[in-house]
């Protein structure tokens, strides 16, 4: 044994070990261009390919942190709801199902719900996770909304949600079916009370979500690239025979049939929302009657607002009809 | 054993009348399609009808025909007490079968091809149906159908999804699964109808929404949700009814009513067992699997408080007795629509608000 087998060998497996390390944590691929992307970079490009722009799927906490000024946001308690109601199991029993995905994601559902300021402006942004169980909609999901949406009129704040889901949750069966309308009423809530109901759909929404709530916005707002649509393209291969067009359910596919308003890129995508909200409803913030006092009216519209700043909402409201 | 695999290999499938059957389409219970689990049934049905077809001839030509002695062993004297015999047996067959339909035979049920389906119901239910067509925007989709009409004298707007009895008309239908412009047309029919104060039938049977390209280009999510948002927002009752078919948000698109009633044998679902079994299973041969997980029948989903009643069918199934479903859906959808007409626009609204926001929290709250 000489000096050079006693002292540079035993480093040698010490430093390809190490060197094994280094791609998992610090370097990923673009799942568009293939390019090595180092990894912290991704922060500070919130999940955009830098080579390429590609939105990758972002996750939660980073996307209420990137929305809300100085990443201050409150978040609003997601309602417990009967768990696994049918008792489903499958390969799996659906509760180890959820379980695991509590586990692995530390919340307790598919959507999480904050309420803050953004651009100095009041707002309950609601944040599907697509990292629990596929951003599935299950009871869960839709009695967050439905919280998120009840804060949202309480605090006269424009509601904005955040989509990416497979849609519903089997495991629920026909419970997560009743989502849709359930959503959709707590929607109605929040649009009756003259506030805004802003949607952003990111990678992906599908099904159930995006046959609901995610279709039903004011304004529909889009990530580059999410593949949005109701049925799934492998669905849609096998049903039909057909060939899928280019681009087919890519959010600029959407804009440009028609149905959805505007792509925006991540980084633009605060700015832009607080733009469309003073768009909207100007740059003060909204001075609207409680909700208890107008159950289920028509409010009046934001321009007769102003002027009307000491004028009871009734008052206000009459004036908005004969204008 | 050789011969029944020879007599019942063809009918596993939807077999065409011979001329035989021809013959005898005037019987009743000559089903053509039949359902595995009915077979043993179908073999007394056959008997009994073979019965009376000689019963027929005989009494016709005074003696014993030529058929009727080459069966002259198992032919007994009197033809009527053989008959009633079977008919009995039949019936008490069919009533242990249908008693213990598991979810997934049930399925089979829902989607039998001699199920009476929405246009059915329509001409049996009411009167001067007027058809109303389009979306005012793209095209007529008749997958799903609607227009004015009379319920025991009472003006309503029926909606349905329509899958069609026979090749030609299912084609025409598209199998009862519906593109953006089908409910774009409901959409509108529901606007109309609460313009005039009309109370909205709406008849559910559809496997789902239709997975075009075409669908998805003209915004098949978007008018599925537009849909569920009229639903909730007109002021006039909807009653829908599960006929057949309830597929996912193909279905709950003209099913978010004050009320939803269901016949005994429908199914209503957030996927088709076979699609379910395909994703959780990872094989679509466990739909039977996903069909009892999914606790999609009538009686399961009024235990979950998802639907309001349960509208009997007749022995056998709605294919054995359209008149009979008929009558008993006639007075279920009477007593639901007196029941909504009592309220205001306002009270309709707000009931409806609420049976959906309560769905699902009255099963109890984890830990």
């Amino acid at each position: 044994m000489s000096w050079l087998t006693d002292y540079v060998r035993p480093r040698i497996p010490g430093f390809s070990a190490k060197k094994k390390e280094v791609p998992d944590d610090l370097w990923t691929s673009c799942p568009s261009c293939q390019q090595m992307i180092y990894a912290p970079l991704l922060s500070e490009t919130h999940r955009c390919c830098p080579h390429c722009e590609h939105h990758m799927r972002m996750p939660m906490l980073e996307r209420f942190a990137l929305l809300f000024d100085d990443g201050q946001f409150e978040r609003i308690d997601i309602p417990s709801v009967a768990a696994d109601p049918l008792k489903f199991k499958d390969l799996k029993r659906y509760g180890d199902r959820l379980k695991d995905a509590q586990t692995k994601t530390g919340e307790k559902d598919s959507l999480g719900a904050a309420h803050g300021l953004m651009g100095g402006r009041e707002v309950v942004v609601a944040i599907m996770n697509f990292a629990f169980m596929g951003g599935s909609m299950g009871m869960a999901m839709g009695e967050t909304f439905v919280k998120a949406a009840e804060k949202a009129i309480e605090a006269k704040a424009p509601f904005i949600i955040f989509t990416a889901s497979g849609g519903a949750r089997m495991q629920e069966g026909i419970l997560s079916l009743m989502q849709m309308p359930r959503t959709t009423v707590a929607l109605q809530m929040v649009k009756e009370a003259g506030l805004p109901y802003l949607v952003v759909l990111t990678d992906p929404t599908t099904g159930g979500v995006s046959a609901s709530f995610a279709m039903l916005g004011d304004l529909t707002l889009a990530e580059p690239g999410a593949q949005i649509g109701f049925a799934g393209k492998r669905v849609i291969k096998q049903t039909t025979g057909e060939d899928l067009p280019d681009g087919f359910q890519t959010a600029e596919f959407l804009q440009e049939r028609g149905i959805i308003d505007v792509v925006v890129a991540r980084k633009d995508m605060k700015d832009k929302l607080v733009q469309l909200l003073s768009l909207l409803l100007g740059d003060a913030l909204l001075e609207l009657p409680s909700p208890e006092e107008v159950p289920g009216e028509r409010l009046p519209d934001v321009a007769a607002e102003e002027g009307s700043q000491d004028a009871t909402s009734d008052d206000a409201a009459t004036e908005a009809k004969d204008a | 054993m050789w011969l029944e695999i020879v007599i019942w290999q063809p009918l596993r499938v939807v077999t065409p009348p011979n001329e035989k059957d021809q013959a005898l389409e005037k019987l009743p219970l000559m089903s053509l399609a039949i359902l595995d689990f009915e077979k043993s049934v179908t073999e007394l049905e056959r008997k009994i009808q073979e019965l009376k077809r000689l019963a027929n001839k005989q009494s016709q030509s005074g003696e014993k025909t030529e058929e009727g002695a080459a069966k002259g062993d198992s032919l007994p004297d009197d033809m009527g007490e053989e008959i009633a015999r079977l008919e009995d047996k039949v019936a008490k067959q069919l009533k242990s079968l249908y008693a213990n339909l598991s979810p997934w035979q049930k399925a089979q049920v829902a989607r039998h091809p001699d199920r009476p389906h929405f246009l059915a119901y329509v001409e049996a239910l009411c009167e001067d149906f007027q058809p109303l067509s389009g979306d005012r925007a793209f095209h007529d989709d008749q997958a799903i159908i609607g227009g004015l009409a009379r319920f025991r004298g009472e003006r309503v707007m029926v909606i349905g999804q329509e899958k069609g009895h026979d090749m030609a008309t299912r084609v025409k239908h598209n199998f009862g699964m519906a593109r953006p412009e089908g409910y774009r047309k409901a959409i509108r029919l529901m606007a109309l109808a609460d313009r005039f104060n009309l109370p909205i039938l709406t008849f559910v049977d559809t496997s789902g929404a239709y997975p075009g390209v075409g669908a998805e280009e003209r915004g098949q999510a978007e008018a599925i949700a537009r849909s569920i948002e009229k639903c909730l927002d007109v002021s006039v009752p909807i009653i829908a009814t599960v006929i057949g078919e309830g597929g996912s948000g193909g279905a709950i698109a003209i099913a978010a009513a004050n009320q939803v009633l269901m016949l005994e044998h429908a199914i209503y679902s957030v996927i088709s067992p076979e699609g379910c079994a395909s994703i959780l299973w990872r094989d679509g041969s466990h739909a039977s699997d996903a069909a009892n997980a999914l606790k999609l029948t009538a009686q399961d989903l009024k235990g979950l408080k998802v639907i309001d009643e349960i509208v009997a069918e007749p022995l056998g199934g709605a294919h054995r007795d359209p008149q009979a479903v008929v009558q008993a859906l006639s007075d279920a959808l009477y007593v639901a629509l007196q029941a909504e007409m009592s309220r205001d626009g306002d009270g309709l609204k707000r009931q409806r608000r609420q049976k959906f926001l309560g769905m699902g929290r009255n099963l109890g709250v984890a830990a």
